[in-house]
């Protein structure tokens, strides 16, 4: 084969693996990705039940039940809105009233929300940074304003 | 004392990389011997102050020297001394230093045993790898510096993160940095061809065994922060698509393109433009990656601090490396003549297919890792794009690629036989479908379960086919395949070796299809069937550690009545950072394991457990581990030793020249 063909052949595999790749991530992309929101946000977005999202914000105090079989409830607020949380399952060694969370599930109806998972902070040196931002614009939070937060 | 003699030695670092990174330059430029000559012994003195400024950091907290303020943050003087001396890079700034000792060593290693090279190629090698560790002692200096002294020191440290305090922090790092940083070798040998305007197969045979040095170092890196990650975290899972692991599977993927394309400029003399895009891609990802988990951009475990300097830093030494290399190679390589022709059914071929694909996936991963990232520096949106969407686009990109690897194999070079290829993997083929019925017969389960273990089967013994055609002739005894198979090249072993390992894995990963998990509250003298064991819950019991309390929930695992193994699944706490973690109780039975993870107390003293049988779970480290011994086979291969290149030059130049 002269180098031309051969350099043909390489160009139209080329474009057919990118091709490929491309239909993929273009559709994975539109079936699994989710938004992320704190409570505000999701109150002003007015999504319609059943979407899949992720939330985020601080454990409400005293705003815990725990039920039967693992499930547990729990408030997630941003001091200016909240969404309610049930979950079924194990909460996260660092899940706690008063800290940072992060729930991913879907939307039941205003305010209401079914987690199938539930994430918390990797140590106790930090917020999650998406719920970090969401308090941020609450106002409700300032970078070095809580003391577990600002050991730098 | 020895910590300024340590934050000096840091400095005089810098320095010296500073000459090292002009001097041989210079010299290359005009063609000055002595100036190129001063590279070598700059790369061994930056290598040795930067180790001794390591050792004064170790020394602080071996004697937990709380005057230091990375001490104070990250140590506590009841720390068992395999976490004090862990800790040291269990931090930001420590970590950072790891990373330019390690840069510094390559440097320093290609230094004593470049005495084959050219003397301008290694000159201009060792310039740009000390543009590389200039840049990061610069950052360590200005924005990072672990020797910062505090004025009032106080009378214990915080202690490390207690995820932290384990045996993989010991290994996982120290790894994945020789991995990662590897690469810098590599394309610090990409960039000194392009300044030279000289790239020939010899120069592959110098890169290869760095790349494959790396690339073991890298595989070895990450499947031990799997495995970490899989016994520490509590929740059974080994792999997350976390973009911290993203970042390391990104430069795996091309290091791995690298490694065959260097095969075929080695061999053939051809893809030599492709080669050093590799080199340059390879490493631009591990910066990628540095900046990924060092600037805060995530959330991560791995990332220490937020620190915005720290990231605008990182960035701009990426976007300098990066965009330099690049304008570079965009402006050299036109210089590089292309070398041998190839028919695309062949050896060549089949690799340049492997190449494709591998940066096909590397593509697909680096979207789905940053996107997110860009679209929220954009538009402000906040969106997470997790496991479903890498298994969707790098699933169905790498099947394709394990099904012709063993044809690749099989190819001649130039111009190879592809029917003849496919017909002596029949035999693969074959066990691949019996293991499909074997499977789907006993069984049962998810379907693409079944459809992995097929492939991992035919993947398996298709890497050895080549391997047996070449001991195994008609008429040869067992004592003559046996010399034959002594003799064979150790590459072509190494070879065989690292494409099961694929296999391998690949069979631990879809069998996890039929693994077995249960949410239970459990309490003493609980019966609890898990697979086909039975474990037993023995009494609940408080069990004190160095500077942690643990509360442990030992249970017996039986099979038939009979004990097989004892798992102690525990919950810590460790009061100087007030915070909880969870000790899986593994048990490893066969090839699979048992898996208990505990979660709270309740108030009647019983426990939440998360129970696992994981059947064939370990095959996914121990596929990495025989992709490691490929690569050492490989490495050992006379024709890849450090030094070989000159005896062998010797002659064969001469019509060259």
């Amino acid at each position: 084969m002269t180098r031309k063909g051969r350099r043909l052949t390489l160009i139209a595999s080329m474009l057919a693996v990118l091709g490929v790749a491309a239909g993929l991530v273009l559709f994975a992309m539109r079936d699994s990705i989710v938004f992320f929101y704190g409570p505000s946000e999701l109150a002003e977005k007015a999504l319609s039940p059943g979407t899949r999202l992720r939330i985020g914000g601080l454990v409400k105090d005293g705003s815990v039940v725990r039920g039967e079989n693992k499930s547990i409830s729990f408030v997630i607020t941003d001091s200016n809105k909240e969404v309610r949380v049930a979950y079924v399952g194990q909460v996260p060694d660092l899940f706690r009233e008063g800290q940072g969370v992060v729930a991913e599930g879907v939307l039941v109806g205003p305010g209401q929300f079914r987690a199938d998972s539930v994430l918390a902070k990797h140590d106790e040196k930090y917020m999650p940074r998406e719920v970090a931002d969401a308090l941020k614009k609450q106002g409700v939070w300032n970078d070095g304003a809580p003391a577990p937060a600002a050991s730098k | 004392m020895i910590t300024e003699i340590g934050h000096y030695a840091l400095v005089l670092a810098l320095a010296l990389a500073m000459v090292q990174s002009t001097a041989p330059l210079w010299g290359v430029w005009r063609g000055d011997v002595a100036l190129m000559a001063t590279a070598r012994p700059v790369a061994v003195a930056q290598f040795l102050l930067i180790a001794l400024s390591f050792a004064a950091l170790t020394h602080a907290y071996l004697i937990s020297d709380f005057s230091l303020l990375n001490v104070v943050e990250n140590s506590h003087s009841a720390k068992p001394l395999i976490y004090k001396i862990s800790g040291v890079w269990g931090n930001h700034e420590g970590s950072m230093l790891l990373w330019v000792l390690i840069l510094a060593l390559f440097g320093a290693l290609v230094a004593l045993g470049s005495r084959a090279m050219p003397v301008d190629l290694a000159a201009a090698t060792l310039a740009v790898q000390a543009w590389v560790g200039a840049a990061f002692l610069f950052f360590i200096l200005l924005t990072s510096n672990p020797f910062l002294r505090l004025a009032q020191p106080p009378i214990e440290g915080r202690d490390l993160n207690p995820i932290l305090q384990d045996l993989g922090l010991a290994i996982h790092p120290p790894l994945l940095y020789l991995g990662y940083v590897g690469f810098s070798i590599t394309f610090s040998f990409a960039a000194a061809a392009l300044i030279c305007g000289r790239i020939d197969a010899s120069w592959a045979r110098f890169v290869r065994p760095w790349t494959l040095l790396a690339w073991i170092f890298l595989t070895l890196g990450i499947a031990m922060g799997s495995y970490w990650a899989y016994y520490t975290l509590g929740w059974g899972g080994f792999w997350f698509w976390d973009p911290v692991e993203n970042a390391s599977l990104m430069p795996w993927l091309a290091g791995t393109a690298l490694l065959h394309t260097a095969a075929v400029m080695e061999k053939r003399d051809a893809l030599k433009i492709w080669t050093i895009f590799l080199a340059i891609l390879a490493f631009s990802l591990s910066l990628l990656g540095t900046f990924l988990v060092r600037s805060g951009v995530l959330t991560s475990v791995h990332a220490f601090a937020n620190d915005p300097a720290r990231g605008v830093f990182i960035l701009a030494i990426l976007v300098f490396f990066i965009g330099g290399s690049l304008a570079l190679f965009a402006w050299r390589a036109s210089r590089l003549r292309q070398g041998g022709i190839f028919a695309p059914v062949s050896r060549e071929g089949a690799l340049v297919l492997n190449n494709l694909l591998l940066t096909t996936c590397c593509a697909t991963v680096f979207v789905g890792t940053l996107y997110p990232l860009a679209l929220e520096s954009m538009t402000g949106e906040k969106i997470s794009v997790g496991a479903p969407f890498f298994n969707l686009t790098f699933g169905p990109l790498f099947v394709p690629i394990m099904l012709v690897m063993p044809l690749g194999q099989m190819l001649a070079w130039k111009r190879g036989d592809l029917l003849g290829a496919a017909q002596r993997l029949m035999v693969a083929l074959a066990v691949g479908f019996a293991v499909a019925l074997i499977f789907g017969a006993l069984r049962g389960g998810p379907v693409l379960s079944i459809v992995g273990v097929a492939i991992a089967a035919y993947l398996v013994v298709g890497s050895f086919v080549e391997v047996y055609g070449r001991i195994a002739a008609r008429g040869v005894t067992l004592g003559g395949a046996i010399s034959r198979a002594m003799g064979l090249p150790r590459s072509a072993w190494g070879t065989a070796f690292a494409h099961a390992g694929i296999g391998v894995t690949l069979f631990g990963l879809a069998a996890t299809g039929w693994g077995v998990e249960l949410v239970q509250t459990i309490k003493p003298g609980d019966q609890i069937a898990l697979g086909p064991y039975q474990l037993v819950v023995g009494d609940i019991v408080k069990r004190p550690g160095s500077n942690f309390d643990a509360t442990v929930a030992p249970m017996e695992v039986r099979s038939g009545g009979v004990v097989v193994a004892t798992v102690n699944p525990a919950k810590r706490f460790y009061p100087a950072r007030q915070m909880p973690t969870t000790e899986a109780g593994i048990a490893t039975l066969g090839l699979g394991q048992v898996y208990v993870s505990l979660s709270q107390q309740n108030p009647d003293g019983s426990l939440d457990a998360n129970l696992y049988w994981k059947p064939f779970v370990t095959l996914i480290w121990i596929g990495t581990l025989l992709m490691a011994l490929g690569g050492g086979l490989s490495l050992s291969d006379r024709r890849l030793r450090i030094g070989v290149a000159r005896r062998a030059r010797t002659p064969a130049a001469q019509p060259a020249e």
